[in-house]
């Protein structure tokens, strides 16, 4: 595992969960829970801003603390639906890497285009199963593996220039045309 | 006796699936149940009955109203409709489809009609699944 503190630990996802139902909010912490996630569950998409640190209030525990791996949210919400949700998030520099999942009682085409569209990670209708919610844990944490992944091949070209026999190649290559170009320019013209 | 008690619990649950009360979704709770949660969906279900209650007379008063506010029953009843799904409660979840149909076209007699279907199902449901929780 590697040692950079924001990879996930132990294989446990912190999900947010959102939904206005009382009985879903149940249903899916249970889902999440049998799935080895953390849950936190909050009744709106004002809540959910407010605990991702993104609702003006600066939340008095660390962002990192709470970090969140995975938003699910209703998509009918009163107030703010989970459209706008997804919204709010995909369009803060702080959230938007933060998959989200809208999940929706009505199947309706234009409704899951609009929020593939927007930016969600998937749509689910309800009622969610407990093989919709291993599905996504598994797509998460293999993107963050991923991640983590393209992060360490990427430290590690550049630890290895100018060493690096390709990079070392089309530096050279580089500078040889800029040099002759600079040669040509430099040689004057009898 | 156990063998007996396992027999009643699987033949109330063989008739609530064979009248239609219950769907697929209730298997999936009852799958979500362990050791350490065996009450499971016992809970949902109690929460499910005291939740949709304030639904349920909420969409009482506005039937009263004249003219029927059309939106407003819909948006109860999609809500309503969205937890007996979660619970599995499959002939309540059709009641609420015909029901929305009829806010759909300002059916209003067809609402109230479909409403009094939909809270005999209700009440009948919770007798039942009150008497298989019953069993140990």
């Amino acid at each position: 595992m590697g040692s950079d503190c924001s990879s996930i630990g132990a294989e446990e996802l912190h999900v947010l969960a959102v939904d206005d139902s009382l009985v879903d909010r149940k249903v899916i912490e249970r889902l999440l829970k049998i799935s080895s996630c953390k849950v936190t569950a909050v009744e709106s998409g004002r809540m959910a801003l407010q605990y991702l640190g993104l609702d003006g209030e600066k939340s008095s525990v660390g962002f990192d603390e709470l970090k969140v791996n995975l938003i699910m949210t209703d998509y009918s919400m009163p107030g703010m639906t989970g459209y706008e949700l997804l919204k709010k998030i995909k369009s803060s520099s702080k959230l938007r890497q933060i998959p989200v999942v809208i999940m929706s009682s009505e199947n309706i085409l234009a409704r899951i285009d609009r929020c593939l569209e927007e930016g969600a990670e998937d749509f689910l209708v309800k009622p969610v199963k407990l093989s919709d919610v291993k599905r996504l844990r598994d797509v998460i944490l293999r993107g963050d593996e991923n991640d983590e992944k393209k992060g360490s091949q990427k430290r590690k070209l550049n630890d290895l220039l100018p060493t690096s026999s390709l990079a070392c190649d089309l530096t050279s290559l580089k500078s040889a045309s800029a040099a002759s170009q600079q040669a040509r320019l430099k040689r004057p013209r009898l | 006796m156990e063998r007996n008690l396992h027999k009643q619990l699987g033949n109330m649950k063989k008739s609530l699936f064979d009248q239609g009360y219950l769907d697929e979704q209730f298997i999936q709770l009852e799958e979500l149940q362990d050791e350490a949660n065996p009450n499971f969906v016992e809970e949902v279900v109690t929460l499910y009955y005291r939740d949709s209650a304030r639904l349920i007379q909420n969409i009482e008063q506005t039937l009263e109203n004249n003219p029927l506010d059309f939106a407003k029953l819909d948006n109860y009843m999609h809500q309503f409709k969205g937890s007996s799904c979660s619970i599995g409660a499959k002939k309540l979840k059709n009641e609420c489809t015909q029901f929305r149909e009829h806010c759909k076209t300002g059916n209003g007699d067809g609402c109230k009609r479909t409403f009094q279907q939909l809270k005999k199902e209700y009440a009948a449901l919770k007798k039942k699944l009150e008497h298989y929780f019953q069993v140990p």
